[in-house]
């Protein structure tokens, strides 16, 4: 799943490592907020666990062997914040020092493992788990298919990454410039790996070790918190719940949310919003009848004013009528639209505070 | 003693070829750091400069839409790894043979599955190889050996510590550029230590390990590994401590850009911005 350079188009590196940056800059705050000074020696020691654990050979049913990622136990023991950091230097690690994946490519493959990974092995474990005792047998099944659901997760992201670049980038033969299949391809070949070799890795490797923390280490299970320099212990509670958003906050991230979900309703409006129409529509007979009837039967003007005309012309929306070129649902488009505005919003936020922050303190160096 | 089960498979054939998996990563580390010490272009060069001009170049191989373009990038990449005195059977062995077999493997369906016009066609079986699909196979194989083959030579060619200061010099924040350093660092410690693990098991197991064995053998030394590390963590956390650490990262870039690493610049500079104008 480590996508190697030359797969992915340069416009979708750079979308997906600006949707990594974010995730990165999320968590090292939040992350420093609970482990504080210690942030930094845990999670790069838990970044050279999953980077060995990686290497490791997990032998499967049927005598077949797999690699797993290992960011299910990461998301179980560090919580997703952590989970993210820690796999991301992995990823780099092993894209810079090893080869193993690209440089372009490392803001695509930290999205798919790192941050969808994480989040997914970790939303699977808290949902199955529940209020179980740490030494219930549900915690295991909890983590083999947090394990196996989230590594099928990033792999389905991946295809859908793969997926798309026929699509989008082709040329005037149209030869595909990237990865050459499409969708209906794309997801199938990575699925049925994952589904099957892959997913059971990940799923083995993280059962299994969960089963040996609840008899050699149940502390790790309970969660790491630091309370303190120099003090560190393991405390009550799981994993990531101190790493929590206030309330308010949480509440307007599921409004967001469901907002955006609720956006492909806007199809059911009819017609353009009065004042709204453009050169072309002032040209369509049809519109230009039910542009008189909804001006109180004033007929528009025979002819498109210069000026509109003029300006019309400065400036091509990439997602004209929220409905970008490529996508052929219009509620799909809708929902891609509201996700591209929210997700263009929160990064513009994330850059004016770092700029601002950056500003006012200016950074010590030796 | 170790029962044998039903599903038996030599335990020297899995521990084996596990402890040659680690062995391997070990080696591969060790090969980089005995070429970024040879004297050859690129480890003349400034280390900002080096990754600066490494990236650009990848960048212009990924954004070249052209054989052309990406052929004289393979050419450049090629010559400045005869220039650093990176050895091109090793580069053959290690990044073009393993890049054609992976890259390759997921290309090939694509010579058929591609719509466009026939060029070829199999008799008998119904299917064809498309111009498109022809091109774009090799489009696709050519760019990933191309970009793999830039980053290789860099990474054979500069000292980690070296990579991660001018990453620091580009403004990646200083706690990430620590968190790499010591992952690197305990990177090998963690595979020395699984290392020592599967051999001090092989060293008491007799006889064979049936699956369900190995299993729990790989997740009880992931299990063990993953104790160690937090151990570990504390530990360092607690030298760092000593030593004065108060949260606060503080490193030191003691590069000096001279008049070689400007040219260099420039002509990293013009080369990728030619190959992108020709591949565009």
């Amino acid at each position: 799943m480590h996508i190697p350079d030359g797969y992915l188009s340069p416009s979708t590196c750079a979308t997906l490592y600006v949707l990594s940056a974010s995730g990165w800059y999320g968590s090292l705050k939040r992350i420093k907020r609970v482990f504080a000074s210690r942030t930094i020696p845990l999670i790069s020691v838990f970044a050279a666990f999953s980077f060995v654990v990686m290497m490791l050979n997990v032998p499967l049913p049927g005598g077949t062997t797999g690699h797993a990622v290992g960011v299910g136990v990461a998301a179980i023991v560090l919580g997703p914040w952590g989970a993210i950091l820690a796999i991301s230097i992995t990823l780099a690690i092993q894209a810079l020092f090893f080869g193993d994946g690209g440089i372009t490519t490392l803001g695509a493959n930290c999205f798919n493992m790192a941050i969808v990974g994480s989040f997914v092995a970790y939303g699977v474990y808290r949902w199955i788990a529940g209020k179980s005792e740490l030494i219930s047998r549900r915690r295991i099944v909890a983590a083999a298919l947090a394990g196996y659901v989230s590594i099928n997760a990033a792999a389905l992201v991946a295809a859908i990454e793969f997926g798309i670049q026929p699509l989008l980038f082709h040329d005037a033969n149209g030869t595909p410039l990237y990865a050459p299949y499409s969708l209906h391809v794309a997801i199938p070949a990575m699925m049925i790996g994952h589904l099957t070799i892959a997913g059971i890795a990940e799923a083995v490797i993280s059962a299994g070790m969960v089963s040996y923390l609840q008899t050699a280490d149940l502390g790790v299970l309970r969660g790491i918190k630091s309370v303190g320099p120099g003090s560190v212990q393991i405390v009550s509670g799981a994993p990531g719940e101190s790493s929590k958003a206030e309330p308010s906050q949480r509440r307007l991230w599921w409004t967001v949310a469901l907002l955006m979900l609720c956006t492909p309703v806007g199809i059911l409006a009819a017609g353009s919003a009065w004042g709204e129409w453009s050169s072309a529509d002032l040209k369509n007979p049809h519109k230009r009848a039910q542009i008189g009837v909804v001006s109180g039967n004033q007929a528009p003007p025979s002819s498109v004013p210069a000026g509109l005309q003029k300006l019309a012309t400065l400036w091509t929306a990439p997602f004209p009528g929220y409905a970008p070129r490529f996508v052929r649902s219009q509620a799909f488009g809708y929902l891609l639209s509201a996700m591209f505005g929210v997700g263009f919003f929160v990064v513009t936020s994330l850059i004016t505070s770092v700029v601002g922050s950056k500003w006012k303190r200016p950074e010590r160096q030796l | 003693m170790e029962a044998s089960g039903t599903t038996v498979v030599s335990r020297a054939s899995f521990i084996e070829s596990t402890l040659r998996g680690l062995a391997r990563g070990m080696s591969k580390a060790l090969v980089s750091e005995h070429a970024a010490t040879r004297p050859g272009l690129l480890q003349q060069l400034d280390p900002r400069v080096r990754v600066i001009g490494v990236l650009l170049l990848t960048v212009a191989v990924v954004v070249c839409r052209r054989f052309e373009g990406i052929v004289s990038l393979m050419m450049v990449a090629t010559s400045i790894a005869v220039a650093s005195r990176v050895s091109l059977a090793s580069l053959a062995k290690r990044v073009w043979l393993v890049t054609l077999g992976f890259t390759g493997l997921i290309a090939l369906p694509a010579l058929f599955l591609t719509p466009g016009e026939p060029v070829f066609a199999l008799q008998g079986l119904h299917i064809s190889i498309s111009a498109q699909g022809a091109r774009t196979v090799a489009l696709l194989v050519l760019r990933a050996e191309t970009a793999a083959t830039f980053t290789t030579v860099l990474v054979l060619c500069t000292p980690w510590n070296h990579i991660l200061k001018a990453l620091r010099s580009l403004h990646l924040p200083p706690e990430v550029v620590t968190m790499l350093a010591m992952t690197h660092r305990y990177v090998f410690l963690m595979i020395e230590t699984a290392n020592q693990m599967f051999e001090s098991r092989q060293s008491r197991t007799i006889g064979t390990l049936s699956g369900s064995e190995r299993r729990k053998m790989t997740t009880r030394t992931a299990g063990v590994l993953l104790s160690k590390s937090i151990e570990l963590s504390h530990e360092v956390y607690l030298a760092m401590l000593s030593r004065g650490y108060r949260g606060e990262i503080h490193l030191l870039t003691d590069f000096r850009l001279r008049p070689r690493d400007y040219m260099a610049l420039t002509a990293f500079l013009m080369t990728a911005g030619l190959a992108m104008w020709v591949g565009r």
